[in-house]
């Protein structure tokens, strides 16, 4: 049984808090980059890049079991950090539990503060793609 | 003797602190900090002077018309023009592109043809790029070549009496080359074209004198200068500002005005409509009285020594690579380290309190031609400091191994 959006959001928020420093947070945040695995090429086109992001991200998203599975990547290791967090948390759940969840783990980790206005609103933009694509595979 | 230290102290957001790290400054391509005198200068304009300019007859107006005019009396003087109703003011270099390329747009045609580079800021491509849309002239851009600089041969070969303007930046904002504009002028009046030089990166950095350059366009940006931001200057040549129409219509910038027919104001209002950053204006003076008391020559050689100093540590550094490798460049290093995203190296400078600037610098066709997504870019102004470059060459070297 897949753990809750919540439940998953709580305990990075814990892992995030064994972490004083932002040195060793941001550490984390590169391991979970490197951690993501790779994606297909074929995914890394056009119409899967997030708009918004300064550095390059592609999100793909299937149906698999009435479940919604997120595919991403990008260019740069913290923000494929911040997207393995969001897949770890979405990836796997159903459609209507992505569209109608909130991710107070982010806030909780303090990610929005450590981003400015432009690159919070890259993150914005990820998580409403996200959304948009359980929203999609709903109505199906 | 020349001394940023001492410089230092007039400029107080320099003794801030960034993530418990003590700031260490290097986006001044992008804004330089501001002089204390600049300051003080915005504050008690609206304490004690704050009164439109050039309508009133009031003594708050006339003072603040005054001093507003001698800003422009000021600019004058340190780019050498030969008169004061040749600045104009503008909200920046952005705003005076914009305003040649909508004026050039009335008088060019099908036919005329418009020369930039490619290595030009968005600043001074797209306006050009909306121009030639809007007259139907055509747009030639110069190629760089993989160091950085104008390729001059083409550049001759594309003059020809179709040309009516040549638009070209004097320092690249995001390669650090200088251009050789006095070359570049003399080719380009060798026909019947005008030229205009995009002086961002150069008005803080280089002696101007446009009188001996006999260059017919120049702008810049006081905030680059120590100066305001929301503050920029249009120098043109008297004969060719009067023969341009007007940009923006309103007021100010008219002599009579009837419900049908509209005379227009002499230059310098012509082009000045509405009402201007005033207070940003007054203290941009002071700005410039700062670069003139310490010397732009001696600013220029103080941030030649970290150029130097900084492309010696910097090229130390295993798979780092400049990208810009002109002979002649200004306080600007632009670079990549392979495997790394510059968005990622930034982010743990600024977390050690260096600011830098990653990503493609407004430059998009510079990052293409040069195969590279992006860069980290640092640049130098007047009051950075060698310990400052060894701080920030080891953070670079921290970050590099975090993310390795």
């Amino acid at each position: 049984m897949q753990d809750s959006i919540e439940n998953i959001g709580e305990e990075i928020v814990d892992e995030f808090n064994m972490f004083e420093n932002w040195i060793d947070k941001y550490d984390y945040l590169i391991d979970l980059g490197k951690s993501l695995p790779k994606i297909d090429e074929k995914y890394k086109v056009e119409d899967n890049i997030i708009t918004g992001c300064q550095s390059q991200v592609w999100l793909h998203a299937k149906q698999e079991d009435n479940k919604v599975v997120f595919i991403a990547d990008s260019d740069a290791i913290m923000t494929k950090g911040i997207i393995a967090m969001l897949i770890r948390v979405l990836s796997g759940q159903k459609a209507e539990k992505i569209i109608n969840t909130n991710l107070d783990f982010i806030n909780k980790i303090g990610l929005n503060e450590q981003l400015s206005q432009t690159r919070a609103n890259g993150l914005n933009s990820m998580i409403k793609q996200m959304k948009i694509y359980a929203l999609a595979f709903k109505d199906k | 003797m020349y001394s940023p230290e001492n410089i230092r102290k007039y400029f107080p957001i320099l003794d801030s602190e960034v993530n418990q790290h003590k700031l260490v400054y290097l986006d001044n391509a992008a804004t330089t900090q501001k002089h204390q005198s600049v300051i003080d200068t915005v504050s008690q304009f609206y304490e004690k002077e704050n009164s439109n300019i050039h309508r009133g007859v009031h003594y708050l107006s006339q003072l603040s018309t005054n001093k507003f005019e001698q800003t422009r009396e000021s600019v004058k003087n340190f780019i050498n023009a030969q008169h004061t109703h040749e600045v104009i003011f503008t909200k920046g270099t952005t705003d005076s592109i914009n305003l040649l390329a909508f004026s050039y747009s009335k008088i060019l045609k099908k036919g005329d043809e418009v020369i930039v580079s490619e290595m030009e800021h968005h600043s001074n491509l797209v306006p050009w790029q909306m121009c030639c849309d809007y007259s139907q002239a055509t747009l030639k851009v110069i190629p760089i070549t993989n160091s950085g600089e104008l390729d001059m041969s083409f550049f001759k070969k594309e003059l020809s009496k179709k040309t009516k303007l040549v638009a070209l930046t004097h320092i690249s904002n995001s390669l650090g080359t200088i251009n050789p504009i006095e070359k570049i002028i003399e080719l380009t009046h060798q026909t019947d074209a005008k030229i205009l030089i995009d002086g961002a990166q150069a008005a803080a950095h280089a002696k101007l004198d446009v009188q001996k350059l006999d260059v017919d366009f120049y702008c810049f940006s006081a905030h680059k200068l120590y100066g305001p931001t929301g503050v920029g200057v249009l120098y043109g040549k008297e004969k060719l500002l009067n023969m341009l129409p007007p940009y923006q219509g309103g007021g100010e910038m008219i002599k009579d005005v009837s419900i049908h027919k509209t005379t227009y104001a002499e230059l310098p209002h012509k082009f000045e409509a509405g009402t201007p950053n005033i207070a940003g204006v007054i203290a941009f003076k002071k700005a410039i009285d700062f670069i003139e008391e310490i010397g732009v020559e001696n600013m220029k050689e103080h941030e030649d020594i970290l150029l130097n100093y900084a492309t010696l540590k910097l090229e130390e550094i295993p798979n780092l690579s400049i990208i810009g490798t002109a002979p002649k460049k200004s306080g600007i290093i632009s670079f990549v380290v392979s495997g790394i995203h510059h968005y990622d190296l930034g982010l743990i400078l600024d977390k050690l309190g260096v600011a830098i600037r990653t990503g493609h610098h407004c430059t998009q066709p510079v990052m293409k031609k040069m195969n590279v997504s992006g860069t980290s870019r640092i640049s130098f102004a007047c009051y950075n400091t060698k310990t400052e470059l060894d701080y920030t060459v080891d953070c670079i070297k921290k970050a590099i191994k975090m993310l390795s």
